[in-house]
């Protein structure tokens, strides 16, 4: 499993307390480099807070989330890493980060994470284009010379941002979107808006893309395209992806590894047919209490 | 094509007319004694009745009239299904495109057409009270515009960076310091001639200095808080401002600041005056007409300058952040950074005003920083449709204009007698007025939003789905 040999993301020990509730207990697991990884349990087990402590917005109470560009030996070198002061360390074979350490748009920013969100947040009142090209505002804000250079109109900016604006064709081409790109944002049907979050978080060239429940509010032929768009994404930008998914047809056709949360402790790691399998995941989703319960639901349901 | 009109009813003139006398009958019974009596004092110091049946029969035949009125075009309109408007409106686009270009050009043949048309006598009071009045207030709501408009920061201390730029440029240009450098380096005629125009970029970059000094406490605020806080931040300048003495001169303020000279050439009656310099008969007009291109420039400087930062990513990250602030943050936006960015732009052109309302007036004291100008302002950039430079000017005529108006409505005195002052029901039409556009446009005069960048084709964005900001 690539998880194993080749990870991107190496999440160790991640608990995260609010006052006396323990919403992410003492948390494992690695993301393979080029996998679709899928973070799954039922409500309220914890998954939603695990992708605000990835992507900064919550610093987690204790633990490590090490990310790592390139092919850094991340278990080589996180201790030495660890011991610094530092959030960050570049090397010739690329460079490892450790979001716990950085502010929610640096894990953006600088490590490359992007991610979308349970409740569609985008820029209503902006277009379409517009919400791609806010996407890019830190190679532009670059290219305009932090403003001044693109204030008196030099050219270096002008042709950076036709740049800018040909990304966001591209990923509005991929999202079938390229038809609406002038019309403001609130005006797309529920669906456009799901896959236009996905095309604005792409535009930031990430690593790791971590989709919190992409399908939420599909339908089963929405459902299917959006495993064809995830599927692109991965093989070919290069991109892994991390998703928090409810619905267990896009869980099972795209994923390549799972892993299952339940109380905010894992309960389940493995690929799809492991997962599906295991008597503790069929317990966590069905309420079963005991193993001999668990193979009368399994005889049940035909597994 | 018109839609065929469905057959209708036809209106009932009788019944209105009924209505209408109703109506006046109403008002007769109430405005009898309250407008047709008028208790005055005679010399004998005894008290009369003074009947005004002129006063009270105008008003009930103005009721009868107003409510015939608005029967008829009820009854008319009663059969009509109204059109439903199209989601996008290119034309509010086009009217800001030349509606724009057309006022930019009137302005600059406004104190031009003024003299001609009421001569140097009573040009000034139009150029002065009106242009530059309503100019200063613009420069002000389009600065404001940066930081509540687009940023979505709701700043209800915008005074105090006008007040940063007004004192820097005073204090700056009155300094017995500074004009002595200025003496022994340069020449004793250096300072007083040149002091507005090395002051005022001072003075903006002291506004924006101070600007971010109020955005870094307040970063983590929003909404109620953060206007509160912003609130308190114009106070406390003020507050400093007449307390500490020795720095301001107190309620005194400072006077004889040096007024603006024709880059070099001041406006005085002497040999080397303007007047004299060009040819011309020596009056104060000549300064009024300066000061009025000056602030127009400086106010389009401000214009030119907000419009092109909307379309930098640094003006788009504005707008993203008015929409979510969380979005912004998860795209790799360094949210610190562009708030404080909004809050020093802004206030720099706040600074500028400042500097320039310092020069044009030659005193100034706390009393012209009070917060009641801040909220004219917010209510300029609030009334005119957050985000839209032409709704800036619309609500400063309208604003600023209205209530200079007022005062020349003299021939009111042979109607309501010699004591009636319209210009002291200024607060009262002007909170009416901004009742009535809130029920009428709740999201200002221009309410639609012009994408900053397009691909095929520009469509306005409604006001429905734009976010006001919270903080």
């Amino acid at each position: 499993m690539r998880a194993l040999s080749d990870p991107i993301l190496k999440v160790q020990n991640l608990t995260m307390r609010f006052g006396g509730l323990v919403a992410v207990n003492d948390l494992s697991f690695t993301a393979g480099r080029g996998d679709i990884t899928a973070l799954i349990g039922p409500n309220g087990a914890g998954k939603t807070t695990v992708f605000n402590c990835i992507t900064g917005f919550y610093k987690p109470t204790t633990g490590r989330m090490a990310l790592r560009h390139g092919t850094v030996d991340i278990d080589a070198h996180v201790e030495r890493l660890t011991d610094t002061p530092n959030d960050h360390l570049v090397m010739a074979e690329g460079s490892l980060y450790l979001l716990e350490r950085m502010p929610d748009f640096h894990v953006s920013a600088r490590a490359k994470v992007a991610r979308t969100f349970q409740n569609i947040r985008l820029f209503s009142g902006m277009t379409v284009l517009e919400n791609l090209m806010v996407a890019q505002h830190n190679p532009l804000m670059v290219a305009s010379n932090w403003t001044l250079g693109g204030l008196l109109g030099f050219s270096g900016f002008r042709k950076r941002e036709l740049e800018a604006i040909e990304t966001a064709k591209y990923w509005l081409e991929k999202t079938k979107l390229i038809d609406r790109a002038d019309d403001p944002a609130g005006d797309l049907p529920y669906g456009d808006q799901r896959r236009l979050e996905i095309a604005r978080a792409m535009c930031t060239e990430p690593v790791l893309l971590c989709l919190d429940e992409p399908a939420a509010g599909l339908n089963p032929r929405e459902s299917l395209e959006l495993n064809a768009l995830l599927r692109a994404i991965r093989d070919d930008h290069g991109t892994s992806l991390l998703l928090i998914e409810h619905d267990m047809s896009v869980v099972m056709e795209i994923s390549d590894h799972v892993v299952v949360l339940d109380y905010g402790t894992k309960i389940s790691d493995g690929t799809p047919e492991q997962v599906r399998s295991d008597p503790k995941v069929i317990a966590a989703y069905l309420g079963a209490e005991d193993e001999a319960e668990v193979e009368k639901i399994e005889a049940e349901v035909g597994l | 094509m018109m839609m065929e009109a469905p057959a209708r009813e036809p209106v009932n003139l009788a019944g209105l007319l009924k209505d209408a006398a109703f109506a006046a009958a109403i008002a007769f019974g109430l405005f009898s004694l309250l407008l047709g009596l008028k208790t005055d004092q005679t010399l004998n110091n005894q008290m009369v009745l003074v009947p005004r049946p002129g006063l009270l029969f105008t008003v009930v035949g103005l009721v009868f009239v107003g409510r015939f009125l608005i029967g008829y075009w009820q009854a008319i309109n009663a059969g009509k299904i109204k059109k439903k408007k199209a989601a996008a409106t290119p034309l509010a686009l086009k009217i800001e495109k030349y509606g724009t270009a057309a006022f930019v050009g009137f302005l600059f043949v406004y104190p031009m057409v003024v003299l001609g048309t009421a001569g140097p006598s009573g040009a000034i009071k139009w150029i002065d009270n009106f242009g530059i009045q309503i100019l200063i207030y613009i420069m002000l709501g389009w600065g404001l515009n940066i930081v509540v408009g687009l940023a979505g920061l709701l700043d209800l201390g915008y005074v105090a960076f006008y007040a940063v730029g007004a004192y820097s440029y005073a204090l700056l240009a009155t300094s017995e310091p500074v004009k002595e450098f200025m003496a022994s380096t340069i020449g004793p005629s250096f300072w007083p001639l040149w002091a507005f125009w090395i002051c005022l970029p001072v003075a903006g970059i002291l506004a924006a200095f101070w600007g971010v000094l109020l955005g870094f406490p307040v970063l983590r605020l929003r909404g109620d808080y953060l206007a509160i806080v912003t609130l308190a931040f114009g106070e406390i300048i003020r507050l400093v401002l007449i307390n500490w003495v020795d720095f301001s001169g107190g309620y005194a303020g400072i006077s004889s600041i040096p007024r603006p000279s024709f880059f070099g050439v001041p406006f005085n009656a002497t040999e080397s005056g303007f007047a004299a310099t060009f040819g011309l008969e020596f009056t104060p007009i000549y300064r009024t007409i300066f000061l009025f291109y000056v602030i127009l420039v400086l106010a389009l400087v401000t214009a030119l300058v907000s419009t092109r930062l909307r379309r930098l990513p640094v003006g788009r990250a504005w707008e993203a952040l008015r929409e979510d602030e969380i979005a912004c943050r998860s795209l790799g936006i360094n949210t610190v950074n562009t708030k404080l960015t909004a809050f020093a732009i802004g206030a720099m052109f706040g600074g500028f005003a400042g500097a320039f309302f310092a020069a044009r007036q030659g005193f100034i004291s706390p009393e012209s920083f009070v917060f009641l100008e801040s909220a004219q302002i917010l209510a300029i950039v609030v009334l005119g449709g957050m985000g839209s430079l032409l709704g800036v000017v619309i609500a400063s005529i309208l604003l600023v204009g209205g209530v200079e108006l007022l005062r020349e409505l003299d021939f009111l005195k042979a109607y309501f007698g010699d004591g009636f002052d319209p210009a002291q029901y200024r607060m009262l039409i002007f909170g009416a007025c901004m009742v009535l556009m809130m029920l009428w446009k709740p999201r200002g005069l221009i309410s639609v939003r012009e994408p900053s960048v397009f691909l095929k084709e520009k469509k306005a964005v409604s006001s429905d789905l734009v976010k006001e900001g919270h903080g």
